[in-house]
């Protein structure tokens, strides 16, 4: 359902990035790399949020015409960043009656980043990947491939 | 707004609809209260309790009071809400029964028929009481009557549903009570109405929405219905819930668009599938737009029409919210979700209407929400509206792209024709913005009607989004916006103004390590520079693009041919060089020194290899390849030691460098690493340290500014350096990929070497790396040439044949064949010349690369070794055995023992000695050829031998004992050992009672030999003995020299014995043996063994009549306790010195333990007088002799036990008198004239009979 699933540093630099489209991987990288403002502005507003208490999910950052990008932010502040087809209407949907019943933790966004941030634990548990390096794992790869194709 | 076909016209403006309340009865009573009731109504809020749950809410009435007709009445299945009468008031002022019953009560009778033919139930009486008219009448029933009646006639069981109000119009409490509890009647009744009404016009609503499966089902008559219902909230100021109305509606038509994309269509759908012919955009303006309204009520409207609609509505009532900025954003979401929908149910849309709509509806929602807010308001919350802004911009752009406003030659013809086409589809100007000059509608048209006029508005609003993005910190949209504008510029061919947003963007794209977006905008910036002209700028983009792994071979290929073309065709103007950064050409990989120490001596080879990871996607001829090296003469000589470099440099000469990733995180390696170093500043004058620490070399790269450090593509950056110094390579080929390098040089001036940049030139193009780091240093040193001469061994032994090591560094110096070393001989150094001396030449880097035989020629005073030829800066080593010839060293030393009397010192002496050889220097100086200096050597040889020698007596037979004790590690074989007197004592015979002439002494080990001294005549005093042994190593079985012996020359005086001291213990009378704890006697008998001697001859002689006396003090002293000594245990005698003389002395002795006991000891000493002759110079000796006998002594005691109280107090006496009186002194007489003839004898003690305690000690 995904079309593009980044992961991006503390520094935003990605340290992943992939998109099911490949002749738009262009438009999708400069896509993400916008929608690190959203990030940003929603990571300082919740500044002062206690760190348990905070949501990581950030929720929808940016629609576009075709897109929406939605992002999460772990606490060490790596970002994920999912872009979905705004044709894709499933996780709109249930996003916004969820979002408007207070629990994030209903949305199928929210269970998407938690699966991806439940593979990018185990890649960083890896002791021959370095933090910070780009991410070249095969199980993160085949978990990102399986949330592009699956349809919610 | 009439419609003529309806009884009343829907009155729906929106604001000044209130609910409907029919008043019937009497009208003109109703007409005087009307005022002050509607001012009342509204003024106390009511709260209004709900079904399904919803929350309560305060809520203010007001109502609409219109004259009853029956017509106002809805009918079954009429869904209007805002024409309903929610409650119908009978007003009546009667008073008196009969009017009652003639008038009133008929009236209200059909009134009430009328309500209940319309099953309407929301009703209300009301009886207003005025105290005028009833004093006018005399007849009146009370006041309560009337009302029981009508009660009564009417109200069955609902008796408040009548109620009373007195006096309205007066002023008094009782009135206002009175209207009080109408107005809260009023109000509940309300109320419920509405509760009732409205709850059955929802179970109603949801029940046909519960149809919308069936066929036949129109969203548009539903949505009419529950828009009546949110009508009806608004009316109520319900605007929460008047929006939840709308969102519903929203929600369930997206359901079903959805739905329908799903492939289950519903048929009325199809009916907003009808192709786009109107794309005016949204309009907010008004508070319903009625036009829009009747289209979806007459099932005409199309799906923007619907969505247009719906939205207008939501955005009034968020406006009546307060939430403007909700508007801005779900307005995004709506234009967004439109252009969804209509691709999702294949909409037909001519080609830019869409943009049109979205362009023109953006503008408005801004507008509308402009209208609605202040400046301050609107700029704290650019967050919320630059999303608009931004679409705005992007679907102006797309528009002048579609229409040919962005090329160059303005639009062609169908351009225009299509300009024309979706102009038609904006319709005319909307009334309501005709008079605003910069509506949408007009900003639209004017935009498109030429292409100046575009660019204008265009521009406009880029800036305007970009200076939004900016003012709110987000950057990277705004140089994303920035970027769209590059590129119309580009297409305008105005690359100067394309320029800053690329540069700008690509900026940003670096800081963050993006690398797509990188290459993407490069590619950009190098059209844009191409067609500006900055050829360094250019060729430097292209350069990095050719190195760009994320374009494609062909790509590469091109930009990397862009590169060469311009270094091959440029050649008419030699002087101009571009010098372009490295990192993007090629990249350092490592490099390699040969030698791997980096360290050459001048004159010497130094090759350096490097790679060189080409970057380019073809192979690159480069004319040259260069590295500039920077020299400096470095003071610390230390640094070309080869012992620094073993330390300091990679082990096999390879430094690697770190693999620059060049678009990967620049946020990582911003800062390098750091440079740290040890840092030590010594005093100039002594060299001692003053201060230590570390300093960090880059600082400059450190601390520098961070926006410097983003001009990765400034070329201006790199500085070419000129340098003296350069290593170069010239005409190599790079291929893709890693090359080899190698420089060769000649090491010239010595001096530490710095390499800085490394240039490649390809024409007049370079290639800088304009920093080699980390720090590559080589260097180059020149050396004097040295002499070192050491021991092979830990230390060189005299005596035997020693190998010392001569090593010879040339250094600088080359030596030639008859160069040779000459060395002066030390006198007791041989320099022992085998026939076969061989000397090894070794290179610099210790491989051996010859050996020559040495000739050795020694004479005299000189023992030349001349050299075998060798380079400069080799070494030469060879070795020759030395041999110390011993000397006489030992004696002086010894000669010190002498005259110590107490063995047991000397014992001590020699244990604190301990393993130390004696050792002996020989400097040898050697000239050496280089230098008109010569050089002073010192080799310090070790004596392996020490000797000890002791005299021992029996009676008066001496004997002399040599103890040899061998110091070294090695074995020797000692052989011919002899010893002989030297000096006049000719009559002295040295008799040796050693048996073997050879004999083996082993590392650490003593041998001792003893001889018997004999003489004839009087012994002379003193005998000088010289004792001489010869030794060799005793692993060597034969050696090429002889070796002299080893020598050790001795004195010994006063040898001769002149008192024989004899203790005997003779057990009690009457007893066999001594018995522990009886008194024996001990005899001590001390007899003159020789006349007058010469060793007598001393102050304590004395002459008496024809003899001679000297005095003596004796002492027994028990050290082992064994005996208990009663009474005088010392005393002085006068001894006559003569021969045979014999004083004998006799004191009481008590053995303590049973056993052989061995007897007290007897010492004896000379007694002398005081002499003042010898007291002033004497006196301290005599004083410390003294007081170190007293000490004794008193130790003695202590150990004694009880039994020497008397002795004691003796010396405590003689001590006395030291302060005052002159005293005798004591002086121990030498060992060597006392002989205890009972040393070693026991006696035998048994224990006592009646003494049978045996004590046991346990510890």
């Amino acid at each position: 359902m995904a079309v593009c699933i980044a992961v991006i540093a503390k520094e935003n630099y990605p340290l992943y990035i992939r998109s099911t489209p490949t002749e738009n991987e262009l438009k999708f990288h400069y896509m993400v790399h916008t929608s690190l403002d959203v990030v940003d502005e929603k990571i300082s507003a919740m500044g002062k949020a206690l760190v348990d208490q905070r949501e990581l999910y950030l929720g929808l950052l940016y629609p576009t015409e075709d897109y929406k990008v939605y992002g999460y932010v772990t606490n060490s502040k790596v970002k994920f960043v999912m872009v979905v087809d705004s044709s894709n209407t499933a996780l709109r949907d249930n996003e916004i009656r969820s979002v408007s019943a207070g629990d994030w933790r209903t949305t199928p966004g929210w269970w998407m980043f938690r699966k991806l941030h439940n593979s990018y634990t185990d890649v960083m548990c890896n002791p021959f990947y370095n933090p910070g390096d780009r991410i070249q794992s095969r199980a993160f790869d085949n978990m990102v491939m399986s949330m592009m194709i699956q349809v919610c | 707004m009439a419609a003529p076909e309806e009884p009343l016209p829907p009155v729906i403006y929106t604001m000044e609809n209130k609910p409907i309340v029919t008043c019937a009865g009497d009208q003109n009573l109703f007409t005087s209260i009307y005022p002050t009731l509607s001012q009342q109504l509204p003024r106390e809020p009511m709260e209004w309790r709900r079904s399904y749950g919803r929350a309560p809410k305060m809520i203010h009435l007001e109502s609409n009071f219109v004259q009853f007709k029956e017509e106002l009445l809805p009918k079954e299945g009429n869904k209007a809400l805002l024409t309903f009468p929610f409650l119908h008031i009978y007003w009546t002022e009667c008073c008196d029964t009969e009017v009652y019953k003639a008038t009133v009560k008929d009236d209200l009778t059909k009134w009430q028929n009328v309500l209940k033919a319309h099953s309407s139930v929301d009703w209300l009486i009301v009886v207003v009481e005025n105290d005028a008219k009833k004093k006018n009448k005399t007849n009146i029933l009370p006041r309560t009557s009337i009302v029981d009646k009508i009660r009564n006639d009417f109200c069955n069981k609902q008796s408040d549903r009548c109620v009373v109000l007195s006096d309205p119009l007066k002023d008094s409490s009782r009135t206002q009570e009175s209207w009080n509890a109408f107005l809260t009647k009023l109000r509940t009744l309300l109320l419920m109405s509405f509760t009732k009404n409205l709850g059955k016009f929802e179970d109603d609503m949801r029940t046909l929405r519960e149809k919308r499966t069936e066929p036949g089902w129109s969203f548009c008559e539903y949505f009419m219905v529950q828009e009546e219902l949110a009508f009806v909230f608004e009316m109520l100021q319900q605007f929460e819930d008047a929006l939840v109305q709308y969102d519903e509606l929203d929600a369930l038509f997206s359901q079903y668009v959805v739905n329908f994309g799903a492939g289950d269509g519903a048929n009325w759908l199809t009916f907003f599938c009808q192709p786009v012919k109107s794309w005016s955009g949204l309009i907010l303006r008004k508070p319903i737009d009625m036009e829009k309204r009747e289209l979806i009520q007459r099932q005409e409207a199309t799906l923007l029409d619907l969505r247009s609609y719906l939205f207008s509505r939501q955005c009034t009532l968020l406006l009546f919210l307060q939430r403007p900025w909700e508007v801005a954003q779900r307005a995004l979401e709506l234009l967004h979700s439109c252009v969804q929908e209509l691709k999702l149910l294949e909409v037909s849309v001519p080609p830019g209407a869409l943009d049109c709509w979205v362009f023109l509806s953006c503008l408005e929602v801004l507008q509308r929400i402009e209208g609605c807010c202040d400046r301050a308001q609107i700029d704290s919350n650019i967050a919320h509206t630059v999303g608009l802004w931004s679409y705005a911009t992007e679907k102006l752009k797309s528009l002048g792209y579609l229409c040919g406003l962005v090329s160059e030659k303005g639009p062609n013809s169908e351009d225009l024709n299509r300009t024309v086409d979706l102009l038609a589809g904006l319709g005319a100007e909307r009334p309501e913005t005709a008079n605003t000059a910069q509506s949408p509608y007009k900003k639209l048209k004017e935009a498109l009607s030429s292409v100046e006029a575009f660019e204008k508005h265009y521009l406009d609003l880029s800036h305007a989004t970009i200076e939004m993005y900016t003012s709110i910190g987000r950057i990277r949209s705004a140089k994303f916006v920035g970027k769209d504008l590059a590129e119309f510029y580009m297409r305008k061919k105005s690359p100067q103004k394309a320029e800053i947003y690329l540069q700008g963007a690509l900026k940003t794209y670096l800081a963050e390590g993006w690398a797509l977006p990188i290459t993407h905008t490069r590619k950009q910036l190098a059209e844009c520079q191409k067609h500006l002209g900055q050829t360094e700028n250019y060729l430097q983009t292209s350069s990095l693009l050719a190195s760009d792994y994320h374009l494609t071979e062909e790509q590469r290929k091109y930009f990397c041919q862009e590169v060469l073309s311009f270094a091959h065709q440029q050649s008419d103007s030699p002087g101009h060089r571009v010098v372009l950064p490295m990192h993007s050409f090629a990249q350092l990989r490592d490099l390699h020194f040969d030698p791997s120490n980096a360290v050459v001596h001048v004159g010497g080879i130094l090759s350096v290899e490097i790679t060189l990871c080409s970057q380019m996607p073809v192979p690159v001829h480069v004319e040259q390849i260069a590295i500039n090296v920077h020299f400096s003469i470095e003071k610390n000589t230390y640094r070309k030691t080869a012992e620094w470099l073993t330390k300091h440099k990679t082990s096999n000469g390879i430094i690697k460098f770190p693999v620059e990733t060049s678009p990967f995180p620049a946020s990582q390696n911003i800062l390098p690493a750091l440079e740290l170093y040890e840092m030590f500043e010594r005093s100039p004058s002594d060299n001692s340290l003053n201060t230590t620490g570390i300093i960090c070399r880059n600082v400059h790269m450190l601390l520098r500014r961070q926006e410097s450090s983003s001009s990765l593509e400034a070329p201006s950056g790199v500085a070419l350096e000129d340098g003296a110094h350069m290593l170069r390579c010239s005409n190599v080929t790079l291929e893709p990929g890693a090359n080899k390098i190698t420089f060769r040089t000649q090491a010239k001036e010595p001096g530490t070497y710095t390499l800085r940049q490394l240039c490649a030139s390809v024409g007049p193009v370079r290639f800088v790396l304009p920093h080699i780091y980390p720090l590559v240093q080589y260097d180059v040193y020149s050396q004097e040439p040295q002499l070192h001469v050491e021991p092979l061994a830990d230390s060189l032994l005299a005596g035997i044949p020693q190998k010392v090591k001569f090593t010879v560094t040339t250094g600088h110096y080359t030596v030639r064949n008859g160069d040779s070393l000459q060395l002066s001989n030390a006198e007791a150094m041989l320099i022992l010349c085998q026939a076969e001396n061989r000397a090894v030449i070794y290179s610099n880097t210790r491989e051996k690369s010859s050996d020559a035989a040495l000739r050795v020629q020694s004479s005299d005073k000189v023992t030349s070794i001349s050299l075998p030829p060798a380079p400069a800066y080799h070494v030469i080593e060879f070795e020759l055995d030395v041999l110390s010839l011993p000397s006489v060293p030992a004696a002086g030393g010894e000669s010190d023992l002498r005259g110590t009397p107490e063995p047991q010192r000397k014992h001590k002496d020699r244990q604190t000695a301990g393993h130390c050889m004696v050792t002996t220097d020989h400097k040898v100086s050697i000239d050496c050829p280089w230098s008109i200096y010569s050089t002073v050597i010192a080799l310090t040889f070790s004596v392996p031998f020490r000797t000890t020698h002791s005299l021992l007596s029996t009676g008066t037979r001496k004997y002399v004992q040599l103890c040899v004790q061998n110091l070294s590690e090695l074995d020797f074989q000692l052989s011919d050992s002899n010893l002989v007197a030297t000096g006049d004592s000719t009559d002295l015979q040295l008799i040796p009672l050693n048996t073997e002439s050879q004999q083996c002494i082993c590392s650490k080990q003593p041998v001792f030999f003893v001889w018997e001294l004999r003489w004839t005549q009087e012994p002379p005093p003193a005998l000088h003995g010289q004792f001489s042994i010869g030794f060799s190593p005793a692993s060597e079985e034969r050696l090429s020299v002889s070796l002299k012996p080893y020598t050790y020359e001795f004195q010994v005086e006063n040898y001769f014995t002149l008192y024989n001291v004899k203790a005997e213990i003779f057990p009690p009378s009457g007893m066999q043996h001594c018995r522990t704890g009886l008194l024996c006697s001990l005899e001590v008998s001390i007899t003159r063994l020789s006349d007058l001697l010469e060793v007598d001859k001393d102050e304590a002689l004395m002459e008496s009549d024809q003899c001679f006396l000297t005095k003596l003090m004796y002492e027994v002293v028990d050290n082992s306790s064994n005996w208990a000594v009663c009474g005088k245990s010392c005393g002085a005698i006068s001894m006559p010195v003569a021969a045979r003389a014999t004083h004998r002395v006799r004191m009481d002795v008590m053995p303590l333990f049973a056993g052989h006991l061995p007897l007290p000891d007897v010492r004896l000493f000379k007694y002398l007088p005081h002499h003042s002759a010898h007291s002033s110079q004497l006196d301290a000796d005599s004083w410390i002799e003294n007081d170190s006998l007293s000490v004794d002594r008193h130790g003695d005691e202590q150990s004694d036990g009880g039994s020497g109280r008397s002795r004691g107090s003796v010396h405590s006496a003689s001590s006395a008198e030291h302060k005052g009186l002159p005293m005798p002194r004591l002086q121990a007489l030498p060992t060597g004239q006392v002989f205890n003839s009972s040393a070693g004898m026991q006696v035998l003690v048994l224990p006592s009979q009646d003494n049978h305690v045996l004590e046991v000690s346990v510890t």
